[in-house]
């Protein structure tokens, strides 16, 4: 278990590298949809089966297409810019390589911190199965949220619909 | 040691030597169906009433020369066709075929797996296969393959959207994702959930003829405009590849709307006791007749209607399947929850 876990995070970091150090970008989508698979199977080993299918039915099979598509269609060479500051990438760099390692050391120290027990995992629902779990959370215990949610995916939908449609 | 490893093994097997062959005399049907419903004969040469054409074929295109284009993007265009493929055989371990029954003395259910998210699984499998499409025809390096893939995706992603929906519904209908309990609740029901859902079944199989761009969907291998489709560069054994995940994925939805819509591996009329005699047919022939009667409707279908034109094809996607799929899962959740 333990290593086929660790087996598995190996994979998942050295194609997220992948992702980011690939030239072609093609080949750096692809690398993302076996990043995703792979994050599919860990949740596999988790046992949330729901989460699992889920993951790969959104993410690597609908998502990325998107993507794929875009990059495809999209002519990805630039033209020359006219002003250039030629430190700006590595001051751009620097700030976002420097949030996400706060990131990271908030996160590990959040882990590692110890905690009062008191904070138990949310009861168990009626229901048994893996579905019904996540049904109960998503629609009973956090309904607000969650519908919230969704109408900022409408509202985005349909922005997006406003900005594609030519004047009349 | 036997249940665990060797039961599942020997199903896999068989399973794929099954499909196989299934897909190539499904080629040879499909070549025979068109024929008699142009008044031709048909493939007759090779064995008694050409029944030896599939071996021919494989062979031809096993040996055939395997050419990859010079300018193409080498990994891609070798990886495109397994892509395409392995969804289309992996889908098939949660399949029931039948109900439990002794093989060789062992009792096992007959399927590879019963996963309690079984239909998702299916769906979301299924949704790679896209993957291969659009690689192919864009590793290709080539102006006609890519055209077809871009055709070819974007109506699977069009018709992904009206299909899901209307599996959505069955699900309301069964209250499970398991494709062992969706039969079982058809049975304690006694009732073939397509009589209750007319709609989601016409809706699934059109979708379903879209997805895996049949005929009068066959608009990504329209040969008068695109010379052969995403697969134009390919030959030999990789064009084999991707003409079997074709019929391995028609194979796929035959079997899945058996499933959800004829009652599995039920007989006909499960509820009827009078039709008891019925029952010395064992299940899985029953699964078996069911999907090769929705197959030949899918060649049936090729033979008799027209190519649609491609903004026909989008207008009846979005404007009518889509809308009219939504509408039956409302309806279907009211009806659930009332009665």
């Amino acid at each position: 278990m333990t290593i086929a876990f660790y087996t598995l995070a190996a994979f998942i970091l050295a194609l997220g590298v992948l992702v980011v150090s690939t030239k072609n970008t093609v080949h750096a989508v692809l690398f993302l949809v076996a990043n995703f698979l792979c994050v599919a199977m860990l949740y596999v080993l988790l046992q949330a089966e729901f989460l699992a299918v889920i993951q790969v039915l959104v993410y690597a099979g609908g998502i990325v297409v998107l993507y794929l598509f875009v990059v495809m269609l999209v002519n990805l060479k630039r033209g020359p810019e006219t002003h250039v500051d030629p430190r700006r990438r590595d001051r751009m760099g620097l700030l976002i390589g420097g949030a996400v390692l706060a990131e990271f050391v908030a996160i590990l120290l959040y882990g590692f911190a110890p905690r009062a027990t008191g904070a138990a995992p949310a009861a168990a629902a009626p229901g048994v199965g893996n579905v019904e779990q996540v049904g109960w959370s998503l629609y009973v215990d956090y309904l607000v949220p969650f519908e919230v949610a969704s109408i900022l995916l409408l509202v985005a939908m349909i922005g997006a619909i406003v900005l594609a449609k030519k004047e009349p | 040691m036997i249940e665990t490893l060797v039961v599942p093994l020997v199903k896999i097997a068989v399973l794929l030597v099954g499909i196989l062959t299934a897909v190539a005399y499904l080629v040879l049907l499909e070549r025979k169906v068109q024929a008699w419903v142009q008044v031709r004969l048909g493939p007759m040469r090779v064995g008694p009433h050409g029944l030896l054409q599939p071996v021919a074929d494989v062979i031809k295109l096993i040996i055939k020369e395997d050419i990859t284009p010079a300018r193409a993007d080498r990994w891609v265009y070798t990886l495109a066709p397994i892509i395409v493929l392995v969804p289309a055989l992996v889908v098939f371990a949660v399949i029931p075929f039948g109900p439990e029954t002794n093989v060789f003395g062992i009792r096992m259910p007959l399927h590879v797996a019963d996963i309690n998210v079984g239909l998702l699984y299916i769906v979301s499998i299924a949704s790679l296969g896209i993957y291969g499409t659009i690689l192919g025809g864009w590793a290709s390096n080539s102006k006609y393959p890519l055209l077809a893939s871009l055709r070819a995706s974007a109506q699977l992603v069009s018709y992904e959207v009206a299909v899901t929906m209307t599996l959505v519904s069955m699900i309301l209908m069964a209250g499970s994702l398991s494709m062992v309990e969706i039969v079982e609740s058809q049975q304690a029901r006694g009732l073939w959930f397509v009589f209750a859902q007319p709609l989601a079944f016409f809706i699934y199989f059109v979708g379903g003829l879209a997805e895996t761009n049949r005929a009068p969907f066959d608009l990504p291998e329209a040969e008068q405009e695109l010379t052969g489709g995403f697969h134009t560069e390919y030959s030999g054994i990789r064009f084999a590849l991707f003409f079997l995940a074709e019929y391995a994925n028609m194979i796929v939805i035959a079997a899945v709307a058996t499933t959800l819509f004829f009652g599995g591996w039920l007989r006909p009329f499960p509820s009827v006791a009078a039709l008891g005699l019925l029952d010395i047919v064992p299940g899985w022939i029953w699964f078996l007749l069911k999907t090769f009667v929705l197959l030949y409707v899918f060649l049936w279908v090729r033979a008799t209607l027209p190519r649609y034109r491609y903004d026909q094809l989008m207008r009846l996607g979005w404007k009518v399947l889509i809308p009219l799929a939504i509408a039956n899962v409302i309806v279907t959740a009211i009806a659930v929850v009332v009665l």
